[in-house]
């Protein structure tokens, strides 16, 4: 039996930015995409979402001091050693 | 002069009052190059649009400064009153809060009923937030580092219970702090908090059926194994009342028993009689072990499970942890269901999840000493620990020994060797961390070492010093 774990307490909102987004992204704060934080391809969040190589995930996290903060990471392929 | 050039100007289509203007200060050779600032200073905007456009040149568009902005939260309408006119308020002043402060503000006014006061409340509320965010290039990691390494000299140094639970062992205080920094791939003890859903939730006796498939059951639990050696068989007698506590049926146990290697097994009456195929008084041994130890129910690695309430709903607790299984069973809850093992959740749940995981664990442990230590420098330990994808531990494996600088990595261990390795490979030290250049001698590039000074000596000369 599967379960849906984007559904699980743990798991903050995941969304992958549209290539418009990216851009602004990338702009405001000046960075280029290897800057950010990382997440693998094969991560099971990665795989439910359908995120590919390249994309960059917009995490909407809930946390105790802000309410919600909003972090980005960059969907890579790597071996796991 | 001017005259040629205004009317080779009104030639172009430029109506004459400009051309005229403009010609008094330049050709039209000069106009083909002059730059659209310039122009504009000397004659006006709508004129330097003109010539621009007539002589089809392309206007430079604007560039608009731009500045960083934090996203603000904007109203919603179905939100509350006084949460709405104070985000207005911030929106205003082209600030930021953080949604909580936000809540707290609106809570506090319309429990103490200061409406009038709202904006100078706001304001000051702005005003201490600004004054308590970190600086740019403040040394937050060696912030965080002291933060939770100072109370850790105070914690104890082996605790065995688990707050709550007193029948589940669980590893507490600075082993298991270390143990969560360190990412280790399993718990020393591992443990799961299985929320149930539904009618599982409020009924006792439906929870314990739950607790009773997810604990391992051993033939050993449930049934009485003895060996009689004169008739070279093993005579299991499976005690009614244990099987009965466990839920199991006498099938099931047939079917378990069915599953042991070179034996016949026969059922006799309330007994049942294993054969051993080859009769040798070592196979006996060996069988009666293997029978001793077959699974007949639950989940392996899960040796015990406890059921208690918890204000109006039963939640188990279990001794060790198979995060996977666990969420595959019908009947438990798969939102809330956690366990302590930070690489089941990060194989199940991802490195966000693991990142939660990370944080909750530490802070738990520390809370649970009494010691209150900071959630942010947590936060930023989980954040290092996961920002490549995958949880690694903080250390000689880990993010210290991944550092880029030779002279950091030499500073913190095996000094001769990580230099040697280095001048080998022909690696560069950029010098950009704290421990290179403490060691060379030089301002670190953190706080006020990150900001150089820079003159310019043509406006320096230009300078007129007074008397």
């Amino acid at each position: 039996m599967k379960f849906d774990i984007l559904k699980h307490t743990l798991v903050p909102h995941h969304e992958i930015l549209s290539g418009e987004d990216v851009e602004k992204l990338l702009k405001t704060y000046k960075i280029k995409k290897e800057d950010l934080p990382q997440m693998l391809v094969t991560d099971p969040v990665a795989k439910a979402i359908g995120a590919k190589d390249g994309d960059i995930v917009k995490i909407v996290r809930k946390s105790p001091t802000a309410g919600t903060s909003i972090s980005y990471r960059l969907v890579v392929k790597k071996e796991i050693i | 002069m001017s005259k040629i050039t205004a009317n080779a100007l009104i030639k172009r289509g430029i109506s004459k009052k400009v051309a005229e203007k403009v010609a008094e200060y330049y050709t039209l050779s000069e106009l083909s190059k002059i730059g659209y600032k310039k122009l504009e200073k000397k004659v006006g905007t709508k004129s330097a649009e003109e010539i621009f456009k007539k002589l089809g040149r392309k206007i430079p568009v604007k560039k608009k400064s731009k500045k960083i902005t934090r996203k603000i939260p904007k109203a919603k309408e179905s939100g509350n009153k006084t949460k709405d006119e104070i985000i207005k308020i911030i929106n205003e002043k082209k600030e930021y809060l953080p949604e909580t402060i936000i809540n707290e503000i609106a809570e506090s006014i319309e429990k103490n009923g200061a409406k009038d006061k709202i904006k100078k409340v706001v304001e000051k509320a702005i005003k201490d937030y600004n004054a308590h965010l970190m600086e740019p290039l403040e040394a937050c990691g060696i912030v965080a580092a002291q933060s939770i390494g100072e109370p850790g000299t105070q914690m104890t140094m082996r605790t065995f219970h688990y707050a709550g639970v007193a029948e589940i062992n669980v590893t507490l205080g600075l082993p298991r702090l270390i143990e969560i920094v360190d990412a280790r791939k399993e718990p020393s003890t591992p443990m799961m908090t299985v929320y149930l859903e539904g009618a599982y939730r409020i009924n006792r006796d439906l929870a314990k059926k739950m607790a009773n498939q997810i604990e391992i059951t051993k033939m050993i639990n449930i049934a009485d194994v003895t060996v009689d050696i004169g008739n070279m068989k093993i005579i299991v007698t499976p005690n009614k009342k244990a099987m009965k506590r466990k839920d199991i049926e006498m099938n099931d146990v047939m079917n378990s028993l069915k599953k042991v290697s070179k034996a016949e097994i026969n059922e006799a009456g309330e007994k049942i009689e294993v054969i051993p195929k080859d009769k040798r008084y070592t196979e006996l041994r060996r069988l009666n072990d293997e029978i001793k130890n077959i699974k007949i129910k639950g989940i392996d690695e899960i040796k015990r499970a406890i059921i208690r309430k918890e204000e109006d709903e039963y939640v188990i607790y279990t001794e060790g942890s198979n995060f996977e299984k666990v969420l595959q069973i019908e009947g438990v809850d798969k939102t809330r269901t956690t366990t302590n093992d930070i690489h089941a959740i990060y194989t199940v749940l991802g490195i966000e999840a693991a990142r939660n995981a990370i944080i909750k664990e530490a802070h738990d442990t520390l809370q649970e000493q009494g010691l209150n230590v900071d959630i942010r420098h947590i936060m930023l330990v989980a954040d290092i620990m996961t920002a490549d994808g995958t949880v690694r531990p903080v250390g000689r494996q880990g993010v210290t020994g991944e550092k880029t600088s030779v002279i950091a990595r030499a500073a913190f261990e095996i000094t001769v060797d990580h230099l040697l390795k280095a001048s080998r490979r022909g690696e560069i030290d950029g010098l950009e961390g704290v421990a290179e250049n403490v060691i060379v001698g030089q301002p670190i590039r953190l706080g006020t070492g990150s900001v150089e000074l820079a003159v310019d000596i043509k406006k320096l000369k230009s300078l007129k010093v007074g008397k």
